[in-house]
């Protein structure tokens, strides 16, 4: 793992939301990002020993859409069907904080040029942030890839990795966005005509548990992500708050004439810095807990998306065993319903073991990552609440000792 | 306007503190009551002046003796300094008259304690002093403002308070005691003291303000959060503004504010309806005043008044931004003390369809810190706004009543003004009443140039007289504002560090938790 080439902050995003152990016969990074008016464009370097490629460290230059891509690519390939598929990378959105500072550029004339210059040095800093946590989210997409025993050897990951020109996919027009879109209500609709109309009974223990628990997990897990994100948001309104009561502070304090003067000067630097660790608490809770349910968000609906394939399969497996016998009884076409009946058997065993692997593995990534982040979280917490408490103390000490 | 000027005793009575001990206990012995000078009437101006000798005190009338005799001499239309404490030095060495008192014509006459006569700010003394005084005035008594308790149904319901003094004073009988005030006792009082006290330059705390709105939801009857909230906050700005009232070492000795402290029975108040026939004079008058404040050009020449009006008037701007930062800052707290309170019931949720045990355990324990954390944000927000935002509010309404009674003595330069130029009218009367020999109008003229004569004085007086309350005023207000906000401030932090101390301990209780999971 490696810094990103304008990280300033300490901690590294990418590492934060998801832990991977991969070996060291595929490393890929993303070395380097660029901002050009809308699109971002991300320098992926990969290091490998691995005999398929030609050289052992090479870079190319992608952009979001060239993820979205080999997503697509990996979801709609059969092989990897009893296989969770890492979520694919969020879109890069900087519209929100572009358009707080167009709007801070038109704003009022309330505000004094120093409270100006603050407010945009903090909207720098948070289009910053998201820009970094993009770039670790396309980063840790990559990652798991590489990390995956049977999803690094795909050859459009060699050649989204390995290629040097561009891969000149397009953005999805509006006819396949909403072919996407059809395609999961029809999706949802049949996942809900398997379990509810035909009453198809599960087989497995296992699996049955995994279904209701990610049903509900997923709801939930999305729930609180939810009202994390509004937690942060909360947060940084009132980090911001202190700016202008900063401001009103110290210009109270240049013009008080009695001893209220140091006070009120005091007082200004201590809401100042104030804002400052509270804008940290507020990226940290944000980094540490709301990228992480929302990272395992999406990778509960990957594991939601992999339990439906196998009931899909489980289902085309039944109609399978219905359609041999008919065919038994009718003694007509035995041999290709037979066949048939066989290739479903075969299926659907094959994914049932697979995505047993699969979401024991999605379980232990899981524990892992929250335990990870937990821990990170609580200790930011307290490493935030001791400086602001040691802040508070000595201004306090100060105002004490004043005659 | 005989009934109008009530000269408050005390007020009059300050300028006597530097004197030597003998003169105080003079006016002990003489006064027993205040009295009401009638210059308006027509009097030879000796008449006049041997009236106002009569009138509280000695000092003042002292320095009214000296003016008058130079006044008598000089042009009428002579620009006077304003600047009078300079004078008094000089001044007060004299033996002062003995007074007696002719009937005691007046509405109040308060008991006067030797504690409050020495009470009032003198800037001539020392800060230590005048700290020790204050302190004193302070801790003589303690109010409280609580159990707001709702009586009576429908719209003629109405929340009344207990008001629990606890004193050590001699001028009340007993030294606990409690009565049941409702909101509008409170702007009764108000605006007896401020009808009394702010246009002769005290400056009067203001009372809370009405709230329609609040007081209609409370009526209505529902229970919810919103109404709570509004009659304690109501609660607490009437403690603030009894505390501040009686703080005031001048308005502490006024009957009425002792009926209302003591007395089981109050006249109720009249006419503090917001939309009463009386409420709309109200306005009207003050839109008048607005007007009459445009109007008057006043040439100050008297720099420290200038600068200190500028002073409120920023400190006015400035307190503003301030308190609407703060509002924002603590509507933000709340908002963010319910997005924590969603977050806890969301993250216990997850915790509970967790099926990894430890994991489960620590989104569940997460919950318990973050509901805790929310309650912590409650508090705070409680804080912010009890501590700080009111402080301001109040202030900034305090600040109202600063502004008020330099308008008051800008109104009084007015009048001072305006007398100067009929008497100097009446002067050019009794010229041309020379010239054209006419020995009946001249007398005539000159029984009107000494009524004139008179009133430009009394103008005179009272211009300084109130000039020189407002200094004393606002050096009192000045320190207690020092002291309310540092007082108010370390609190905050105070609170601030608390909140922090205990995120700590929330944080390292859970921090084992989040190791445990595995």
């Amino acid at each position: 793992m490696e810094e990103h080439q304008d990280a300033g902050k300490e901690g590294k995003p990418s590492s934060t939301s998801v832990d991977l152990q991969g070996d060291s016969s595929l490393q890929v990074e993303i070395s380097d990002a660029v901002s050009e008016r809308d699109k971002v464009k991300f320098t992926v370097q990969t290091k490998s020993c691995l005999p398929h490629f030609a050289q052992t460290e090479f870079s190319v230059v992608r952009q979001h859409e060239e993820f979205i891509w080999l997503h697509d690519a990996y979801v709609e390939n059969e092989e990897y069907a009893g296989l969770i598929i890492p979520p694919a990378p969020p879109r890069p959105d900087f519209e929100a904080s572009r358009e707080k500072l167009q709007k801070l550029g038109e704003g009022d004339n309330s505000i004094t040029r120093e409270e100006f210059a603050k407010m945009k040095q903090e909207l720098e800093a948070e289009y910053l942030a998201i820009f970094k946590k993009t770039v670790a989210m396309h980063e840790v997409f990559l990652q798991r890839l590489a990390a995956h025993p049977t999803l690094r050897r795909d050859h459009n990951f060699f050649v989204f990795l390995e290629y040097g020109q561009d891969l000149s996919v397009r953005g999805k027009n509006r006819k396949e966005l909403l072919g996407g879109f059809l395609r999961n209500i029809v999706k949802s609709a049949d996942e809900a005509l398997i379990t509810g109309m035909s009453g198809l009974k599960e087989v497995d223990d296992f699996f049955e548990h995994e279904r209701t628990f990610l049903l509900e997990y997923h709801t939930r897990i999305r729930d609180a992500c939810l009202r994390a994100d509004r937690v942060m948001h909360s947060h940084k309104c009132l980090a911001d708050d202190y700016i202008p009561m900063s401001a009103a502070l110290s210009s109270l304090g240049t013009q008080e004439v009695n001893q209220l003067k140091t006070s009120f000067l005091k007082l200004a630097e201590l809401f100042e810095r104030l804002r400052k660790l509270e804008g940290r608490m507020a990226s940290d809770e944000d980094l540490k807990l709301s990228d992480m349910l929302r990272y395992h968000m999406r990778d509960s609906q990957a594991a939601k998306d992999l339990l439906y394939r196998r009931l899909r399969a489980l289902a085309d497996y039944e109609n399978a065993n219905k359609a041999l016998d008919k065919a038994r009884t009718r003694n007509r076409e035995v041999r290709t319903a037979e066949s048939h009946q066989q290739l479903c058997c075969q299926r659907f065993e094959y994914l049932s073991n697979s995505a047993k692997q699969e979401l024991m593995d999605f379980k232990a990534r899981r524990v892992s990552s929250f335990r990870k982040n937990l821990i990170e979280l609580a200790e930011l917490e307290l490493k935030h609440a001791k400086a602001s408490t040691l802040l508070l103390r000595n201004t306090l000490v100060a105002l004490k000792g004043e005659p | 306007m005989a009934a109008e000027r009530e000269p408050p005793p005390l007020g009059d009575g300050k300028p006597t503190d530097f004197e030597e001990l003998e003169d105080g206990e003079d006016l002990f012995t003489s006064t027993v009551s205040t009295l009401e000078s009638s210059p308006s009437s027509p009097e030879p101006a000796g008449l006049a002046e041997g009236i106002s000798i009569n009138s509280s005190c000695p000092k003042p009338a002292e320095v009214v003796l000296d003016d008058d005799r130079e006044d008598l001499f000089a042009e009428a239309t002579e620009e006077v300094s304003l600047d009078s404490p300079e004078r008094e030095p000089i001044l007060s060495s004299e033996p002062s008259p003995a007074v007696t008192p002719v009937t005691p014509t007046t509405l109040i006459a308060p008991r006067i304690e030797s504690k409050s006569m020495s009470a009032p700010v003198i800037f001539d003394r020392s800060r230590e002093e005048i700290e020790e005084e204050a302190n004193g005035d302070v801790f003589d008594i303690e109010i409280g403002v609580s159990d707001p308790e709702k009586v009576g149904d429908g719209m003629n319901a109405y929340m009344a308070y207990r008001v629990t003094t606890k004193t050590s004073l001699s001028m009340f009988t007993k030294s606990e005691f409690s009565v049941k005030r409702r909101f509008s006792d409170f702007l009764g009082l108000h605006s007896k003291l401020a009808s009394k006290y702010l246009h002769v330059g005290y400056i009067v705390p203001p009372a809370p303000e009405k709230s329609i709105v609040g007081m209609t939801k409370v009526k209505v009857g529902k229970e919810d959060s919103s109404s709570t909230e509004f009659v304690e906050k109501r609660r607490a700005a009437l403690e603030r503004y009894l505390q501040r009232t009686v703080k005031h070492p001048t308005l502490l000795q006024d009957p009425d504010l002792r009926q209302f402290l003591e007395s089981s029975e109050l006249p109720r108040a009249v006419n503090t309806q917001a939309l009463s026939g009386a409420g709309i004079l109200r306005m009207v008058n003050k839109a008048a005043d607005a007007v009459n404040k445009m109007t008057i050009k006043m040439n100050e020449s008297d720099a420290w008044f200038e600068e200190k009006q500028q002073q409120f008037e920023n400190l006015d701007q400035q307190l503003r931004k301030l308190h609407a930062s703060v509002e924002a800052l603590v509507c933000h707290r709340k908002e963010l003390s319910a997005n924590t309170a969603a977050f806890a019931k969301s993250a216990a949720m997850l915790g509970n369809s967790e099926d990894h045990t430890a994991l489960s355990r620590a989104l569940s324990q997460l919950a318990e810190v973050e509901e805790k954390i929310d309650q912590l944000h409650q508090e705070q927000a409680f804080a912010d706004f009890y501590m700080f935002s009111e402080l301001l509010s109040d202030y900034i309404r305090l600040i109202a009543a600063v502004k008020g009674v330099f308008d008051h003595r800008m109104k009084c330069w007015q009048k001072w003004e305006d007398a100067q130029i009929t008497l100097l009218k009446k002067r050019e009367t009794e010229a041309k009443m020379m010239v054209a020999n006419k020995p009946d109008k001249i007398q005539q003229a000159k029984n009107e140039i000494r009524e004139w004569e008179a009133k430009v004085q009394q103008g005179e007086r009272d211009f300084e007289q109130i000039s020189k309350t407002i200094r004393k005023e606002v050096g009192r207000f000045e320190k207690e504002r020092v002291k309310d906000f540092k007082t108010v401030i370390i609190k905050y932090l105070e609170s601030l560090v608390q909140t922090q101390q205990q995120l700590i301990k929330y944080w390292e209780a859970f921090l084992p938790e989040a190791k445990a999971i595995a």
